[in-house]
């Protein structure tokens, strides 16, 4: 299965897709971000320089979780008043996709779920208690995210994003979970915590003096 | 699925300095893009690392100084993992008026994040943040955290006194938060509230100053640490749970030991006979030598020789020799038999036993002579002698000597634990 390579509209450099089933890609070279139609590629918008990024991670890294392996693809950014986050869009050996999000190098790997009847911001208030997948959760946090760029492949359309809000919740087990309100519909990810050296990461970026 | 791409690579990260705007210093930031707020080191003005522009955030004087003991930039492994001083924070509560401070070390890892330190006279604890919600009821209450059971030690409310270096979250000084400390020593957890955020967790395992001392290639030598710590564990609660093992093994032996003596002694009445001693009796010499008896088998045993006599407010004297007929041994010993009674009470016993520990075998007499008042006229006593008695005495010195080292670790395991507790909310 060979992706056809196809071209940027806005700069001519050829754009690979990774995985096949991704909506949205940035150009690396001019950094327009480039959305699939069932033909060609469009031009929607333009990333501006990335904040200063210090996640080990990049497009690239390869790792595992649990018995399969993973390749990151894409990513988002987002800061907040207590620094910033990378929510790096990863694909498996399998064919599955997932995140993998690096904050202050604290990580999870996390799954979109398909759950109805999710709550309101209003009803996820501090310390309520759900339960999906059978795990009871806790709401942990609430916090009010700026959308700060993405890079390379994302499974949906995401850009000119502004304030975003996501509330966190954990349980007494490794779970955790996140209520994304990025659009009307919140969307839930449930995940786990994972230790850097679990994740068996290569291809990482090096740090000066380390 | 997925292709092979072209790698792009991504050049190093390298350590970024930026020059402070309030004084112009250079303060570099170690913690690459990791860090929320950094402060520089010439004026102790808090900065924004997450802005490009370096933004004050927050000027404060440092009245007091404090020197990091590890100093920023210092480097150790811990847990395997290395890791280099990047902040450094000094936290006061106040107790009754009471302040007590501590120092709390930031530590960076490129890959493995941020890990902490804290230091309360000379006590070191190695801190992560929790991953996991502990289980808690009632903030005075126990938290219960993968299984074990934590009990609550303090809360206080600790506000920040001094910084210096980088912090992974807005640091102000002056800023006040609620930290409650639950214990189960080595480990402590401890819940950090501030006013409308968020309940993080944290959890802490106790360390030895020399032992970071080591790891991080400090100079000299660690503080001393100072009195006994929330979490420090118990240099003796686990030799008395041992010592107590040890304790009832041992008293097990004894008592198997006790019965098997028991069993095997003979306790055989080899000799009695009553006798009359006529103290008026005008003959000087009253002594006499009783029938032989035997002392059957081939190891030495204890002898018991029973005297009873029929005294009223009266006493007996009986000067004993127990010899041996075939080697001349002699066991030459007194016994008094006395007994007073009136309308309050009484004292003594009409009954005496003595034992002779180890006697061999062989044939053996008794020469008796009893003595005593010239008035009470006519006393009649009986001697009955016991061969091979099963004797217990060493059974209850035996226990007296194994409970004395259980009970004082015991005791002193109990004052340590005071000590701790001394210094909690729950001090009694």
């Amino acid at each position: 299965m060979t992706e056809r390579t196809s071209f940027c509209p806005n700069c001519g450099a050829p754009i690979a897709f990774r995985w096949s089933s991704s909506v949205q890609t940035v150009c690396t070279y001019c950094k327009s971000i480039l959305v699939r139609s069932d033909v060609d590629l469009k031009k929607v918008g333009e990333v501006a320089d990335l904040p200063p990024d210090a996640s080990p991670v990049q497009i690239n890294t390869e790792g595992r979780y649990g018995n399969n392996s993973f390749v990151v693809v894409g990513r988002i950014i987002y800061q907040y008043e207590q620094g910033g986050w990378n929510e790096w869009h990863i694909i498996f050996n399998d064919g599955k996709e997932g995140w993998l999000s690096d904050a202050q190098d604290e990580y999870m790997v996390s799954f979109a779920q398909n759950v109805p009847n999710l709550p309101s911001q209003k009803d996820a208030v501090l310390g309520r208690n759900f339960q999906w997948n059978g795990i009871q959760f806790a709401v942990t946090s609430r916090t009010l995210a700026h959308y700060a760029g993405v890079e390379g492949e994302l499974p949906f359309q995401y850009w000119d994003k502004e304030d975003v809000v996501f509330i966190d919740l954990r349980s007494h087990a490794n779970d955790f979970a996140t209520l994304d309100y990025s659009d009307e519909k919140p969307v839930l990810y449930i995940g786990k915590a994972v230790d850097f050296d679990d994740l068996r990461l290569m291809n990482t970026r090096k740090f000066e003096g380390w | 699925m997925v292709e092979t791409g072209p790698r792009k690579e991504v050049p190093t990260v390298n350590i970024r300095s930026v020059s402070c705007p309030n004084c112009g210093a250079s303060v570099m930031i170690r913690s690459f893009g990791q860090a929320v707020n950094v402060v520089c080191g010439s004026c102790h003005a808090i900065l924004d690392a997450l802005d490009p522009n370096v933004q004050i955030l927050q000027k404060f004087s440092a009245a007091m100084k404090f020197q990091p003991l590890s100093p920023l930039g210092s480097r150790g492994k811990l847990r395997g993992t290395l890791y280099e001083a990047v902040g450094f924070q000094r936290r006061q509560i106040d107790v009754d008026g009471e302040k007590y401070s501590w120092g709390e070390y930031v530590l960076f890892n490129p890959y493995k994040g941020f890990r902490y330190l804290t230091e309360y006279d000379g006590h070191w604890n190695d801190v992560a943040p929790l991953r996991t919600l502990p289980n808690t009821t009632i903030v005075t209450g126990p938290v219960t955290y993968l299984g074990q059971t934590y009990k609550h030690f303090q809360t206080a409310q600790a506000s920040t006194i001094f910084v210096i270096g980088e912090f992974p979250w807005q640091v102000r000084v002056g800023e006040k938060v609620t930290v409650s400390d639950y214990v189960a020593p080595p480990r402590v957890l401890s819940s950090e509230t501030a006013s409308d955020k968020e309940v993080t967790w944290s959890l802490g395992e106790y360390l030895n100053g020399s032992d970071l001392w080591k790891a991080f290639s400090l100079p000299g030598h660690p503080p001393a640490p100072v009195g006994v710590y929330e979490n420090q564990p118990s240099p003796l609660s686990g030799t008395a749970k041992a010592i107590w093992k040890t304790f009832w093994l041992l008293l097990l032996g004894a008592v198997v030991l006790y019965f098997a003596n028991a069993g095997i002694s003979k306790n055989k009445t080899v000799f009695t006979r009553a006798y009359v001693f006529d103290t008026n009796d005008p003959v000087g010499e009253h002594s006499f030598v009783t029938d032989t008896f035997e002392f059957t088998g081939t190891r030495a045993a204890p002898v018991k020789i029973e005297s009873y006599a029929n005294v009223d407010n009266d006493w007996i004297y009986l000067n004993y020799a127990l010899v041996n007929e075939d080697t001349g041994q002699t066991y030459d010993f007194g016994r008094e038999v006395s007994y007073y009674y009136d309308s309050e009470g009484s004292e003594g016993s009409r009954r005496d036993s003595a034992i002779i520990p180890s006697v061999p075998p062989g044939h053996y007499f008794l020469r008796i002579e009893p003595e005593s008042d010239r008035k009470p006229g006519r006393i009649s006593y009986t001697v009955t002698v016991t061969h091979d008695y099963p004797v217990g005495y060493w059974f209850w010195i035996a226990v007296a000597l194994l409970f004395a080292p259980a009970l004082l670790t015991t005791w002193r395991s109990m004052s340590f634990e005071h000590l701790r507790w001394q210094e909690s909310d729950h001090a009694r």
